[in-house]
């Protein structure tokens, strides 16, 4: 019994990492078969509105009310301290450098992630992307790569949008509702946010988010058994695996990036 | 037809994000306060920086003129180097001080430079030679004790 | 024969994994024929297509495609072979985010340069070989099986191809579409000058339009000859096929042990 369940194990560990090995050299296939995709660039503009465009209002809505609730919460926290003027900084804070970009990211990959995994998906399943290879058209050119890239250049412009929803979400409930100095509410976060240190690092971040959630995508949908269930347990290991990713990425990251503090 | 729609939407998504990075930098950011090309360094040494941190902000009189860049233990005289990056519209004389301050009562430290009167100006790379430490509670908290406690005797 | 020979198979051997499909097929399809490849469900038929298109690699023999080995060439010799092919497939294989006409055009644009006005004649032209140049605005998901069928073949011959391939072109159509399309495929072929291999289990729809067939059982050529032939032909295996009997040469049961011991009966009981 014991035998058989490290055997499974095992098998489960092996087949990880050959999986992880096969994703990265597909990472690498996109990479060598993105010439194309900038030469035609309508090809990458079609699907920035697919992933992109297509993901705006749910991100304008959460950074609204993550920000709404972030400023509620500040608040309470930061009163008991009499601080109440730091909320602003608080807000931007939290926003630019963590929340904004792995929120968005998350949603991203749920929204536009996972869509992407069940178009590839259904694609393979019911012969297109054979059918592109036998018209002598490169899959990984036509299909693959321009959506690595609408989503590499989606994430970042979300997140920004998201953060931007967040710190004016913060400002109505801090401002607006519950009635901080407007002054020191902007002031503080003028002076708590460093551009280079805390927006150009969130940045580099929620990049790096685009690049791990769409491969996934784009992987599992290129992977998936061409069956229906095969289409779904890839379009749920695309949410999984991509929440997963962004959040330990988010921890290496963030060590890399303050530990100067 | 279809597509000008479509590269209308794009288009619109595509400056609404660099919009938003624009409005992150100047309104939520610093990005408007100082600007990186247009600053020098100075150098100051002090015997204890209590909890001052890189990045944390240079004022003189209140006003934000730049940001520590820098903090090490020098090892030939075992005091904090602290290393400033302050604006270049800002020129400071050779005898001003350098004092590590609490902004309220538990805030953030940070640096004030209260200037001197000589007639020479500090130049990149300079050391600001006056310095006073930062202000540890616990210190003075075991001062006021012992004082009490010498009343009392 | 065989300098008119288009495609050229050889003693394939082939296998996934390890279970062998085609164990030394011997095939030749001359120029300006259709040809069909009969067989039952998994006897290698659309591998047989698979091999000759190059997606996949033989591990004994070769396919030769106008002289060419196909599983030697490079990756840039490859596409360009396949430019000069067409294939059909199973379900039309349609590409369900483009519409009808984009479709059509898709391999205009992707392999030419020709100017849009003319690649929209080129693509009504297509249409209307197919009879559905009405149909140029709809998306795939609008339209009928048969049609989308027929739109499919119209891909399929867009650059017009030397060689045309069909896999299960009748799967799943009524029998009027199933004519229509069957009729398409002869008259495409004459039309185009072209060579096209029907994969099919569909016996007597198959018998009027092809001019020779193959029988492909147990990965090797079972029988083979033009469709008089075939009809007139007393082999068993062949006879089984046409006639659609249960048991014959091809077995009803997958190869199992003995029934009773899988069922436990045991015969000292």
């Amino acid at each position: 019994m014991i035998v058989e369940n490290l055997r499974s194990l095992g098998h489960r560990i092996v087949n990880t990492v050959w999986r992880i090995g096969y994703a990265s050299r597909f990472f690498m296939l996109i990479l060598l078969y993105s010439g194309t995709s900038f030469r035609r660039f309508h090809l990458i503009i079609k699907e920035i509105f697919a992933s992109g465009v297509m993901s705006l209002i749910i991100i304008l809505v959460a950074g609204l009310f993550v920000g709404m609730v972030l400023g509620l919460q500040g608040y309470e926290t930061l009163k008991r301290y009499g601080s109440e003027s730091a909320l602003g900084s608080l807000v931007a804070l939290s926003l630019v450098r963590e929340l904004g970009p792995v929120l968005a990211a998350l949603l991203f990959a749920s929204r536009a992630g996972s869509a992407m995994t069940a178009e590839i998906g259904l694609m393979k399943a019911t012969e297109q992307i054979s059918a592109m290879a036998l018209m002598a058209i490169n899959p990984m050119a036509r299909l693959v790569a321009p959506r690595f890239w609408a989503g590499v250049i989606s994430v970042p412009l979300l997140t920004a949008l998201f953060s931007v929803m967040g710190v004016f979400g913060g400002y109505m409930v801090g401002v607006v509702l519950i009635g901080v100095d407007q002054g020191s509410f902007w002031s503080q976060m003028q002076a708590g946010v460093d551009f280079r240190y805390d927006i150009v690092n969130g940045m580099i971040k929620s990049f790096v988010f685009g690049v791990a959630v769409t491969v996934i995508a784009l992987f599992e949908g290129y992977d998936a058994p061409p069956t229906a269930e095969g289409v779904s347990g890839a379009t749920t290991r695309t949410v999984v695996q991509s929440s997963l990713a962004i959040l330990f990425l988010d921890f290496i990251l963030t060590a890399f990036m303050f530990q100067g503090e | 037809m279809k597509r000008t729609t479509l590269d209308l939407w794009v288009g619109l998504f595509v400056v609404a994000g660099f919009a938003a990075l624009t409005v992150l930098a100047l309104k939520v950011g610093n990005l408007s306060t100082y600007n990186t090309s247009d600053t020098y360094q100075l150098q100051a040494y002090f015997s204890n920086i209590g909890g001052l941190k890189s990045q944390a902000s240079i004022k003189s009189s209140g006003v934000l003129i730049g940001r520590v860049a820098q903090i090490s233990l020098d090892s030939d005289r075992y005091e904090a180097k602290v290393t400033m990056i302050v604006d270049k519209r800002y020129q400071f004389p050779k005898d001003t001080f350098a004092n590590i301050l609490t902004s309220g009562l538990l805030g953030e430290q940070y640096i004030g430079l209260i200037p001197g009167g000589e007639e020479a100006f500090l130049k990149a790379g300079d050391e600001i030679k006056h310095t006073q430490s930062a202000v540890v509670l616990e210190d003075l908290i075991s001062k006021f004790l012992y004082s009490k406690a010498e009343d009392s005797q | 024969m065989s300098s008119q020979a288009l495609v050229e198979i050889r003693d394939v051997h082939f296998g996934y994994d390890s279970r062998l499909i085609l164990k030394g097929a011997n095939l030749t399809f001359p120029k300006g024929k259709v040809i069909a490849v009969m067989g039952g469900s998994g006897s290698g038929k659309t591998t047989l297509l698979q091999l000759i298109a190059g997606a996949l690699k033989p591990s004994s023999g070769y396919v030769k495609v106008d002289g060419q080995v196909i599983h030697k060439l490079d990756h840039k010799d490859l596409f360009r072979m396949r430019r000069r092919m067409g294939m059909l497939f199973q379900f039309g294989a349609l590409f369900t985010d483009m519409s009808v006409y984009d479709n059509v055009a898709f391999q205009m644009r992707e392999h030419t340069d020709l100017p849009e006005e003319m690649i929209r004649d080129l693509v009504l032209m297509k249409l209307h070989a197919v009879g559905l140049r009405g149909t140029h605005h709809l998306m795939p998901a609008e339209l009928s099986g048969g049609m989308a069928r027929r739109v499919a073949l119209a891909r399929t011959v867009a650059l017009d191809p030397t060689l045309i391939m069909y896999d299960e072109p009748f799967t799943g159509l009524d029998p009027i579409s199933l004519s229509v399309v069957a009729n398409l495929i002869r008259r495409l072929n004459d039309a185009l000058g072209a060579t096209s291999v029907v994969v099919t289990h569909d016996v007597q729809e198959s018998l009027k339009i092809v001019d020779y067939i193959y029988f492909i059982a147990d990965g090797v050529v079972a029988a083979e000859g033009t469709p008089d032939e075939i009809r007139a032909s007393d082999m068993p295996f062949v006879h089984q096929f046409m006639h659609g009997e249960i048991d014959g040469p091809v077995p009803f049961h997958y190869p199992s042990g003995d029934y009773g011991q899988d069922l436990n009966l045991r015969p000292d009981r």
